[in-house]
């Protein structure tokens, strides 16, 4: 039980994806203006991650590995996220009208957001357990909506301040995604 | 000429790091030094040269329903073909852009570039739009390198220009990366607002 806190406290904070591991990035620019489409892309995010890391497990532990064939893994790895997303995309459709409008043009976007073929990748690299494996991609797709809410609710602020011309839009997100970046490093060197 | 257009096109006017901000991940990720940040801007070019060349090659054959899945297996192989050639040859350097290799197979640029001009222009322009879109991303990767590299530890390319001591260990960091991009990108708007 403490092994897994221990993981979901490191993916979450101390090693987060998007302020210290880089990945998903674009998707943490583009979607974060405000709060309510920070949330679904969070939950969509968290979804898909989960899924295609449990899909990916069992294709890398049961076909590739037996197999000898890991030198198609990434080939492997992103149709089977691609087809993940294509299914969830078909679904929210009919579910929940809502949401898909509200995350409209960047559902498809998931397909080619690098956190969840990265974190797929990365349980096959240091051979996670299945149950090790979901809890990480999970506590990880948690720490990537955590950064997409905090970050939307400091740009709504942003949207009101004199920022000078050269520095409007993505230049200044990204300068106080740095000092996000800085608040997170407190927590490196605790957890795992 | 038309060539020329496109080439200046993808360096400058359509910048992909300054201008349409694409590929941000490895653009972050591989830059705390001027040397990463310039292989992993020719190991995109790479791929990116090579699957605008074969998605204009197979534009016709390629139903417009499956076109998406099909770019991306496309762009796959060739993420796999530089992964073997880089394990094979370059293992030390393969070891230090880790991850960050497989994953040129999501980096919006490429499946940017298939979708918006490979998929409409011939083979010659396309390739040559990979060159230009390649080399513009691989210049703003060395240029965010050397500049992490000058201010966090006072060296360019290994090159110590002052004591490392003075330098601001942080631009070496996560924060540093985020920060000095934000910096290059005003900088850029500030200079090409002027035209």
């Amino acid at each position: 039980m403490l092994e897994y806190l221990a993981i979901i406290f490191t993916a979450v904070l101390a090693n987060n994806i998007v302020f210290s591991q880089f990945l998903g990035i674009c998707p943490f620019i583009g979607v974060s203006k405000d709060l309510q489409s920070a949330f679904g892309m969070g939950m969509a995010v968290a979804f898909v991650m989960g899924l295609a890391t449990c899909a990916t497990w069992i294709l890398q532990h049961y076909i590739l590995l037996p197999l000898d064939l890991t030198y198609i893994q990434t080939i492997v790895f992103i149709l089977v996220i691609a087809i993940l997303v294509q299914m969830l995309e078909i679904i929210l459709k009919k579910t929940s009208p809502s949401l898909y409008a509200a995350l409209g043009v960047y559902l498809p976007l998931i397909t080619t957001n690098c956190a969840v073929l990265g974190v797929a990748i990365i349980v096959a690299q240091k051979n996670f357990g299945l149950l090790h494996s979901l809890v990480y991609a999970l506590a990880t797709a948690g720490g990537f909506a955590l950064a997409l809410a905090l970050f939307a609710a400091i740009r709504t602020q942003l949207e009101l301040a004199d920022v000078p011309r050269a520095m409007r839009g993505v230049p200044v997100a990204l300068i106080v995604a740095g000092i996000l970046a800085m608040a997170f490093m407190g927590f490196a060197g605790i957890g795992q | 000429m038309k060539a020329l257009t496109v080439l200046f096109d993808g360096l400058v006017r359509k910048n992909p790091t300054f201008v349409l901000i694409l590929g941000m991940c490895p653009t972050l990720g591989t830059t705390s030094s001027a040397i990463t940040g310039l292989s992993m801007g020719l190991a995109t070019m790479f791929v990116l040269i090579c699957s605008n060349t074969a998605i204009s090659l197979i534009k016709r054959l390629v139903p417009d329903k499956v076109r998406i899945p099909a770019y991306i297996v496309v762009i796959a192989s060739f993420v796999t073909i530089l992964q073997m050639l880089m394990q094979a040859y370059l293992p030390a350097l393969n070891a230090t852009l880790g991850i960050f290799i497989p994953l040129i197979v999501v980096n919006c640029i490429l499946l940017g570039r298939a979708e918006a001009f490979a998929s409409k222009n011939s083979v010659r322009l396309s390739a040559v739009d990979g060159i230009g879109v390649g080399l513009g991303f691989t210049i703003a990767l060395t240029l965010l390198g050397c500049m992490r590299e000058l201010l966090g530890t006072g060296a360019i390319f290994g090159l110590q220009l002052y004591d490392s001591g003075y330098g601001a260990l942080l631009f070496v960091l996560a924060p540093g990366a985020f920060i000095a991009l934000g910096l290059l990108i005003a900088l850029f708007n500030r200079l090409t607002a002027k035209h």
